[in-house]
């Protein structure tokens, strides 16, 4: 299970860096939703990964921390909505900037 | 316990969700109840100097949990002050805000209001996700804020502001999940505690974790490699809101002193903030050396604000990453000084804009200025106090910096980019100046005066920006109170043992279990 979860992260979070440093606002956008996927999935597996346990007190003899539970809920909630904010502000910049890309025009549209 | 200690947090968060419901309220009434909350802010404020005075640390424990298992506000000498300086700070936004610019776009009040509980709790937390939360909160409302009045300079610098500090949420969780994992809390407190006794193979991952944070709080903060969104977020954004966000880089500076000196900084021997400190010294520098060239190519007076937040933001970096206490007091000292001032110039490139005819704060473009004699001087004042020059805080703070690094190593480089940098204000203020207020009467002096006549000088906004130049004044006028005060903060934050006992003290002597 280690494995599976390592590589997991890996491919979310390199792939969410390498999307995050594309030139056009929706991959952008895309890539900071994987990454912030990879984080929430690191923050959850810091309480140890185990099966069977739940994280209640009194269940079984060795119950998992819930805490990390409780943090990813906030950093879900948290990313969730900005990742809601940052598309309609992605939206509103292409609309009135009329270019999609972050920078708000093409450095080299005119080569093309 | 003493409830006083969560109003900072609930009064903004009562008052904005009441304006978020009452949008239909009439402008009028909005504006005092802004303003009302920030008068009570201010009260607060100074009741927590008083009491931070008293009592070196004041505890609220949240829920009544006990610490380490609930969330801690923790009132000290240093979080007093910010909160006193945010207070005021806030209240002249709104009062300027207040003559007009909070038309532009809709809900200013209320984001206002929760930009100000975001950054009071970021004062006053003891916890480190706590601490991420208030983050995201006192975030969220600046990218409404930002975007306050719309247009497409806003739209632009919003999206790179919004994306680079989602990708810092995300390192941030990073550094907490790593913290946790290794030591199964976030009570700050607890953390310094627990990083202080770590077994040797836990070494590299939280230096890892100090790194990120680093680069977390470097991003709040402007530091160098990750400074490049804000000369132009601040010059976009509205004045009252580029005001108020000059505490937002002081934020940051306030989550490095607390983290890195705190909670990484317990262990005397070998503390496990070596490796920031290390990082931080040449970076701050190059920041420093960055935002002057910056000052100086700045082809309006709001950029060359923006770049001057950046100044102050590698002194204040760089004082700190040499750690020392003495240090530590003098750049508070100047934090005060510089957040005042560059607040004021945000307010007053927009006063001087509304009365020239055609250029708004740009440098390059000649035109005729209304009611001359009273900006002019404003600014000479402004641009004196801002300049470092005496008698105002800023000729203060940086003569009490040199002197205390005096003893410290790698004190000629930073003399050097102090003082080279102060230069650099000063000829870029001083051309400013003479361009605007010179230049343009040999121009068309009968022009000016039929603008003057259309626009007559608002002195309630005129009046908010001296106001806070006086301030600035008077922080020189009394600067022996306000010094053995931050000495006495900066004290008590190289003293992380007694942080600890403060907030731990009832925990360990009821037979809890701190570190094995």
């Amino acid at each position: 299970m280690e494995l599976v979860i390592a590589i997991t992260l890996g491919v979310l979070t390199s792939t969410g860096v390498y999307l995050i440093l594309r030139a056009r606002t929706f991959s952008v956008v895309l890539g900071l939703t994987l990454l912030s996927h990879g984080v929430n999935l690191f923050l959850f597996s810091m309480g140890r990964l185990t099966t069977a346990s739940p994280a209640v007190v009194g269940l079984v003899s060795d119950p998992t921390d819930p805490l990390p539970q409780a943090l990813v809920l906030t950093a879900i909630v948290i990313s969730f909505s900005m990742t809601a904010f940052v598309v309609v502000l992605a939206l509103k910049a292409a609309v009135e900037l009329r270019s999609d890309h972050v920078d708000g025009e093409d450095p080299n549209e005119d080569r093309q | 316990m003493n409830h006083l200690m969560i109003l900072p947090v609930v009064i903004p968060l009562l008052t904005g969700a009441f304006l978020l419901v009452m949008y239909r309220y009439n402008i009028g009434r909005q504006r005092s109840l802004g303003i009302g909350s920030c008068l009570l802010l201010v009260v607060f404020g100074i009741w927590a100097v008083l009491q931070a005075g008293v009592a070196d640390y004041t505890l609220y424990r949240l829920g009544n949990w006990a610490p380490p298992f609930g969330i801690v506000l923790v009132l000290d000498r240093l979080s007093a002050v910010m909160l006193l300086l945010t207070a005021l700070l806030s209240l002249f936004c709104v009062l300027y805000a207040s003559r007009g610019s909070d038309r532009e776009g809709s809900h200013f009040h209320a984001l206002m209001q929760f930009q100000l509980m975001g950054i009071n709790g970021a004062f006053l937390t003891g916890d480190l996700f706590n601490l991420f939360v208030f983050f995201e909160v006192l975030l969220i409302a600046s990218y409404a804020l930002l975007l306050h009045g719309g247009g497409r300079a806003r739209s632009r610098a919003g999206l790179h502001y919004v994306i680079i500090n989602l990708a810092g949420s995300a390192l941030f969780l990073l550094a907490l999940g790593i913290l946790y994992g290794l030591t199964g809390t976030l009570n700050m407190a607890d953390l310094a505690h627990r990083i202080a006794n770590a077994p040797e193979a836990d070494l590299p991952l939280l230096k890892a974790a100090s790194l990120l944070l680093m680069v977390v709080f470097g991003i709040k903060a402007a530091l160098l490699p990750l400074l490049f969104w804000l000369p132009r977020a601040y010059s976009a954004a509205s004045a009252p809101v580029a005001a108020l966000f000059a505490i937002m880089t002081k934020v940051g500076f306030y989550a490095m002193v607390r983290v890195f000196l705190v909670v990484f900084g317990l262990d005397d021997g070998a503390p496990a903030n070596g490796t920031v400190m290390a990082w931080l010294w040449p970076t701050a520098l190059i920041t420093l050396a960055l935002g002057a060239i910056g000052v100086l190519g700045a082809a309006s007076l709001r950029t060359l604000t923006a770049y001057m937040v950046i100044v102050s933001v590698g002194i204040l970096m760089a004082t700190l990453s040499r750690n020392d206490e003495q240090l530590l007091a003098a750049s508070l000292f100047y934090l005060l000084h510089s957040t005042c001032m560059t607040a004021v110039f945000f307010l007053l490139a927009d006063l001087i804009g509304h009365y020239r005819d055609d250029g708004y704060d740009r440098f390059s473009i000649i035109s005729p200025l209304a009611h001359r004699w009273v900006l002019g001087t404003v600014f000479l004042v402004a641009a004196v106090s801002m300049a470092s020059l005496p008698p105002f805080s800023g000729f203060v703070s940086k003569a009490w910096i040199l002197q205390s690094s005096l003893q410290l190593p790698g004190y000629l480089w930073l003399w050097a980019a102090i003082l080279i940098s102060g230069l650099l204000i000063i000829a870029a203020l001083s051309r400013a100046g003479s361009g605007w207020f010179w230049r343009p009467q040999e121009h068309s002096a009968t022009h000016a005066r039929t603008v003057a006549k259309t626009r007559g000088l608002d002195h309630a906004r005129t009046a908010t920006v001296c106001v806070m130049v006086a301030i600035s004044f008077s922080l020189a006028l009394f600067a022996q109170p306000v010094m053995d005060y931050l000495e006495a903060a900066a004290k008590l934050v190289y003293q992380p043992s007694g942080y600890v006992n403060a907030v731990l003290g009832d925990y360990i002597r009821q037979g809890g279990e701190v570190a094995e």
